[in-house]
């Protein structure tokens, strides 16, 4: 290895949809992301997580995470700094708002131009649009290769990188040059737990509008220290074409939203076997019907 | 689920005046800024590091170790090849916590410590105990770092301390076959070896939680021909040496996803810790006051899981058309629980807020002289700490059974199948009284408190502090009770004997232990009127628990003495 590995992870702040209360819609049946609390994507912190277990064995790998929302998005890379990420940048722009996948992913390739990782891992798909295009699409943008739905970097040898992917009637492992992009699935490990110390090191890490915003004097104090300070990225920051940000670079429309109420239409017969029950457990926790 | 964050009465003792001071003194005018990036600035970003250090070993608990209790218990630890395999569950414990850096929390920054104060510390005590009062033995094992640091050399320091942050669990092996409340009959050997230049340790231990610790501290007689205490000294033993052997684990009631095993030492090479001869008559005594301030968060994380299962049973168990505490047998037993919960927290946290100040002080007087203020400020609470650490044992300990009881019995013929916790937390509770000193053992540590007046003195401070105009009458009580237990302690004493004396201890003991929980909660009531309920329940009870007492004692004559001194002759037919 002659230089360091840079990964960069992507990570969305999503309203959490597995717990929904009663309050969880607006009567325009838009989700009242008010009443949801906003939690760190699952399958990003999956995807965290792969890129910290390669970091923990590849010596001077770095980790930033990269995410685009409005500025309470900052938690989202304080999360990754208490994991122990090196550091992290918000997009975060009126420009960028109303974006949907595709505009999400143009402003995300953008910074990614400037940030120049090897490595761009990506958790498959947020809870709130199910969309899983991003990743990919990021992917196509920078005319990268792309490895979806992966569920563990077997090895990294400084030229190649070996991963196992989780497909619907097996696995397969395919090996790949850098840079390269990569979407975690759900079944790859949990994210390992916050570390303490590394929480009370970056507790005070802010964006330079949390730090106007808070008028508290540890803020001022440790405007000075570096690793405290969250970049904020906009238009101006990343570059290129601004229609193709935000609500003007987004085609999709949404034309209606339904209620939908499920009806028993389709039968499946499942056997009392251990494999049939647990198969059903688990796809019920994966769309999220329980657990 | 996080056991922090959803428990507004730990949060509340976190915010406690004397957290200031305390902090202070423990942070020694904080030095470490600038040293460690994870150091505080003042003693409001200590504060806030101690809350947010609680809220991740919180969701750990909540979400990891509280779910794989029930497996943990079923499972337990297996003996392969003279070695502990945890159970699954509990490894998965252990390395989430090694993986939050959860160990170590009270040493020192230069040790890879957390350099918290023992508040906070003895919270995370109770949080993981209300997940799993098992695996809190595992996990609070780490107190025998504390002992280290207090007590060895700076290169034993060195060698052992900075290993506790990256997972190495300890063990305190004390008990033998036959020495387990007398530790001064501890037989395991110990010789130096001039040869290779150690000690070596040779015998049986038993009963030793986790036992197959990476590093272990073992009592052992270092002087040949002796048989009492004046023989022993303490010993640190690093596993990765060899020479100690698992024989068995003990299959138990409860916690048993604790490995309680039977060690053999073998020529086991070890290193003294202090001075030869102090093992039991200062360094165990010293961690022993630890262990027992364990203990008693312990058994008040046990009753805080106890009071939420029944809490959560009865409010959905229906029965005769309507849920099950809406009757008043029910909800008297849930009050009552809550009040033995709060009371027994109440107790905890001024323990060791008073262990908190005196340990503070003697790790500044290892950088520079104490003023004379100091000293006797450090004096004062130390003696505090050692009057309160055996009666928050023995009431901690016993109130958590008293609740594990109620709780299963709210919970009817569900609580006694393997379907609910609770049956798992009754069995749980039950060594509570027993281990690191049984509550017999905590009445003969406490009795001196009553007899030299020491509790009388800090209850009357107590009652120099005002209470809200609406808390008059219960202080009322209070002072009416102190007064019977004055009159009690002077009828048991004007007798002049100590069996008649040692046959009353535990009722002086606990009508004083009454009194004292009763002004801490009437205090926290001050602070916090959530507390006003369990303050009145408490108090009132007390009040009659301490009346049954006092007529016992009031007409009980000596002559009474033989029909249960009778039992020393007793042959069974």
């Amino acid at each position: 290895m002659n230089k360091s590995l840079k990964i960069v992870v992507l990570a969305k702040q999503v309203p959490d949809t597995r717990n929904v209360g009663k309050n969880a819609m607006k009567e325009d049946g838009t989700v009242n992301r008010a009443a949801l609390p906003a939690i760190f994507n699952p399958e990003d912190l999956n995807a965290l997580e792969q890129a910290l277990r390669l970091k923990d064995r590849t010596p001077g790998a770095t980790i930033h995470l990269l995410t685009m929302g409005p500025g309470r998005a900052a938690d989202i890379i304080r999360e990754g700094l208490f994991r122990g990420a090196d550091g992290g940048v918000l997009l975060t722009d009126r420009k960028f708002a109303g974006a949907d996948t595709l505009a999400t992913s143009y402003a995300l390739s953008q910074a990614l131009r400037k940030m120049q990782p090897d490595i761009i891992i990506a958790g498959r798909q947020a809870i709130d649009g199910d969309t899983a295009q991003v990743g990919p699409q990021v992917a196509e943008k920078l005319n990268l290769p792309q490895i979806t739905y992966a569920e563990d970097i077997t090895s990294y040898d400084g030229k190649e990188i070996v991963v196992k992917r989780r497909l619907e009637r097996g696995v397969e492992t395919v090996v790949s040059s850098l840079p390269v992009v990569i979407t975690v699935h759900a079944s790859a490990p949990e994210c390992r737990p916050r570390h303490v110390k590394q929480l009370l090191k970056y507790k005070h890490a802010k964006t330079l509008t949390e730090t106007q915003e808070s008028g508290n004097d540890y803020d001022t104090e440790l405007k000075n220290v570096p690793y405290l300070q969250i970049p904020e990225w906009g238009v101006a920051d990343v570059g290129g074409n601004e229609k193709e940000f935000g609500l003007s670079g987004s085609p999709t429309k949404v034309k209606k939203i339904e209620n939908i109420v499920f009806q028993a239409k389709e039968v499946k017969k499942l056997t009392a076997s251990g494999t049939d029950i647990e198969a059903l457990v688990k796809e019920l926790m994966a769309n999220h019907t329980i657990g | 689920m996080n056991f922090y964050t959803d428990n507004t009465d730990i949060q509340f003792q976190l915010q406690h005046p004397l957290m200031r001071k305390i902090v202070e003194l423990k942070e020694k005018g904080f030095a470490d800024k600038g040293k460690y990036d994870y150091a505080p600035f003042d003693v409001d970003d200590a504060l806030d590091s101690y809350n947010k250090v609680l809220e991740v070993l919180g969701e750990i608990s909540g979400e990891i170790i509280a779910p794989n209790a029930e497996s943990v218990d079923h499972d337990g630890p297996e003996v392969h090849d003279g070695r502990v395999k945890y159970a699954a569950g509990t490894q998965r414990n252990h390395d989430a916590l090694v993986q939050a850096g959860l160990y170590g929390m009270s040493l020192p920054r230069e040790y890879g410590g957390l350099n918290f104060s023992m508040v906070p510390y003895v919270m995370a005590a109770e949080i993981v105990s209300r997940a799993d009062a098992g695996f809190a033995n595992i996990w609070g094992l780490q107190d025998c770092a504390e002992t280290i640091h207090e007590f060895a050399s700076k290169e034993i320091q060195q060698e052992f301390l900075p290993r506790i942050n990256k997972g190495d669990t300890c063990s305190m092996d004390l008990t033998e076959p036959d020495a387990g409340s007398d530790l001064q009959a501890v037989m395991l050997r110990a010789e130096w070896n001039a040869q290779k230049n150690t000690w070596l340790l040779n015998g049986v231990k038993r009963f030793i939680t986790n036992g197959d610790a990476e590093i272990k501290l073992v009592l052992a007689r270092s002087e040949d021909g002796t048989t009492d205490a004046r023989g022993l000294s303490y010993f640190v033993y690093d596993k990765a040496c060899g020479g100690v052997r698992v024989r068995r684990i003990e299959n138990k009631l409860g916690i048993k996803g604790s490995p309680t095993c039977e060690l053999v030492f073998a020529n086991a090479p070890a290193k003294l810790i202090g001075d030869r001869k102090m093992g039991l008559i200062k360094y165990v005594m010293s961690l022993m006051n630890g262990a027992r301030l364990g203990v008693g968060a312990q058994s008040v994380g046990l009753s805080e899981a106890a009071y939420r299962e029944s809490v959560k049973y009865a409010h959905e168990r229906a029965q005769f058309g309507k849920t099950i505490v809406d009757f008043p047998a029910v909800y008297e037993l849930l009050a009552v629980i809550k009040a033995k919960l709060q009371a027994s927290r109440a107790l905890l946290y001024e323990t060791t807020r008073f262990v908190d100040v005196y340990k503070a002080y003697n790790y500044i007087a290892e950088d520079r002289k104490l003023t004379p203020e100091e000293r006797t400020e450090s004096r004062e609470y130390q003696k505090l700490a050692d009057m309160y650490t055996p009666l928050l044992k023995l009431l901690a300990s016993e109130y958590a059974n008293q609740n594990a009881y109620d709780a299963l019995q709210i919970h009817g013929g569900s609580g006694f199948m393997k379907e609910y916790a609770v049956e798992r937390l009754y069995r749980d509770a039950r060594i509570l009284p027993i281990y690191e000193g049984t509550s017999q053992l905590q009445v003969v540590a406490a009795i001196r408190g009553v007899t030299t007046g020491a509790y009388l003195n800090h209850i009357r401070q107590y009652e120099k502090t005002p209470v809200k105009g609406e808390h008059e009458q219960l202080k009322k009580l209070l002072i009416a009770m102190t007064a019977q237990y004055e009159k009690a302690v002077a009828l048991v004493s004007e007798k002049n004997d100590t069996e008649y004396i040692d046959f009353h201890a535990r009722r002086l003991v606990e009508m004083a232990g009454h009194i004292v929980v009763g002004y801490l909660l009437l205090l926290d009531a001050q602070r916090d009127s959530a507390f006003e309920q369990s303050a009145a329940i408490y108090i009132t009870r007390g009040q009659a628990w301490n009346n049954e007492r006092f007529s016992f004692i009031e007409h009980f004559e000596p002559d009474h003495l033989s029909a249960y001194s009778a039992m020393k002759n007793v042959e069974l037919p």
